[in-house]
């Protein structure tokens, strides 16, 4: 079975933002993702998942690795000095390339 | 006196337990659901109210509401900035959250003036629309200057499509359509079963507020000593304008209980999105956990006695 190389990028943030990072991403040209509640803790203290206004979510991207990179450089650059976020990388293996 | 009203009770549980750590959550969806049907049945009320007597709203009221909308965020603003010494962003935030109002706060004085019989105009909900949006608008425009960062279209389509803004509207719509009669069926869920609703709602927001008590010793003794006098302003404001409208006792103590309720919901969430240098801690500790346990333990009873005895 034939498998191709993608990149998976996290990012974990506010829910709050989940409107405004939607339309970012489309903007970039991001065709899919999938988004969970999520709960945790970290620099800026415990964030609940129980009330939306406490919330964090979790978004997941695969896509070509040039794409991840440029969504990474633009979320930086637009939320990091002011909101709860981080995002990381990793390689990942798909199947049907089309897809991502 | 009849002992503490039951439905405060619950909120004081809730701080309890949210405090000693207990093991007790409500899952969010719930919080969701139980809102949702507060909103629809304080929207359902007014509406079905509406319908029984067609008065409407004079237009000298519907200025005068908005006017407490627009107004209020200034001297919070100004307390903030020159008695807080707190940044520009901070301070607007603030004066957004104490201009917007607390649809929970206004659930527990719809309930505590049914419970001891006290009538009010039945347009309140209208009052709550009217009042949520204007200073959270203000609010942004104090951080911001007339500035073309922000999306002001965008913004304001987002604002009035809020969640509790289209339910109380909604509400209201299906009340009135239906009237008395029609919403016969309906009326053993949404006002037969509301006070307990508002109970487990009350629940969730002592457990919500507890959580929020440890930020508040981070940010001292202002944070603490502003949720406390910013509801007396509020109310104050409120109770004179009440009184310039002609409005009920019971119709007063609703809307000085409105202008001393700060925003947890609406504000804090347009707020991060349109200041987000503006510490958000800061505005959801003071509204969450001092003016609104504030207002619904003490607040209210104590508005309602000023609005009796200035009613002369």
């Amino acid at each position: 079975m034939e498998q191709y190389p993608r990149r998976l990028l996290t990012v974990v943030t506010e829910a709050v933002l989940e409107r405004d990072l939607l339309g970012e991403l489309e903007a970039l040209g991001v065709r899919g993702y999938t988004i969970t509640d999520a709960r945790g803790r970290g620099s800026r203290g415990t964030r609940q998942s129980d009330w939306a206004q406490d919330g964090n979510i979790r978004i997941e991207i695969v896509c070509e690795p040039a794409l991840a990179a440029r969504v990474a450089a633009r979320l930086r650059e637009r939320y990091y000095d002011h909101y709860a976020m981080i995002l990381f990388m990793q390689d990942v293996s798909v199947l049907r390339p089309e897809k991502f | 006196m009849t002992g503490i009203d039951p439905v405060i009770c619950f909120f004081i549980f809730g701080i309890a337990a949210g405090l000693a750590r207990a093991d007790l959550r409500l899952p969010g969806a719930i919080y969701e659901f139980v809102s949702t049907v507060l909103l629809l049945a304080i929207g359902l009320k007014g509406g079905v109210e509406l319908a029984r007597d067609t008065g409407g709203m004079p237009l000298v009221e519907l200025a005068g509401v908005l006017s407490i909308g627009l107004l209020l965020p200034l001297p919070v603003f100004a307390i903030a900035r020159m008695i807080g010494r707190l940044s520009r962003a901070d301070s607007a935030s603030l004066a957004a959250h104490y201009g917007s109002v607390s649809v929970g706060t206004f659930a527990v004085v719809m309930g505590y003036l049914t419970t001891r019989g006290i009538p009010y105009e039945a347009r309140a909900p209208v009052w709550v629309v009217l009042l949520e949006v204007p200073a959270i608008l203000v609010g942004i425009l104090l951080a911001r200057g007339i500035s073309k960062d922000v999306a002001w279209d965008k913004l304001a389509r987002e604002l009035l499509l809020g969640r509790s803004i289209v339910l109380l509207l909604g509400g209201l719509a299906i009340g009135w359509v239906s009237g008395p009669e029609g919403t016969q069926s309906i009326q053993p869920f949404f006002f037969g079963l509301f006070k307990g609703i508002l109970s487990l709602f009350l629940l969730e927001m002592g457990l919500i507020a507890a959580s929020h008590l440890p930020t508040l010793r981070r940010h001292g003794l202002f944070i603490a000593g502003f949720g406390l006098v910013m509801p007396l302003l509020g109310a104050g404001v409120g109770i004179l304008v009440g009184l310039l409208l002609g409005l009920s006792t019971g119709g007063t103590t609703v809307l000085a209980t409105l202008a001393a309720s700060a925003s947890y919901i609406a504000a804090p969430a347009a707020i991060r999105t349109a200041v987000p240098e503006a510490n958000p801690a800061l505005s959801l500790t003071a509204s969450l956990a001092v003016t609104f346990p504030f207002n619904i333990i003490f607040g209210i009873p104590l508005y309602q006695q000023l609005a009796v005895s200035l009613h002369g």
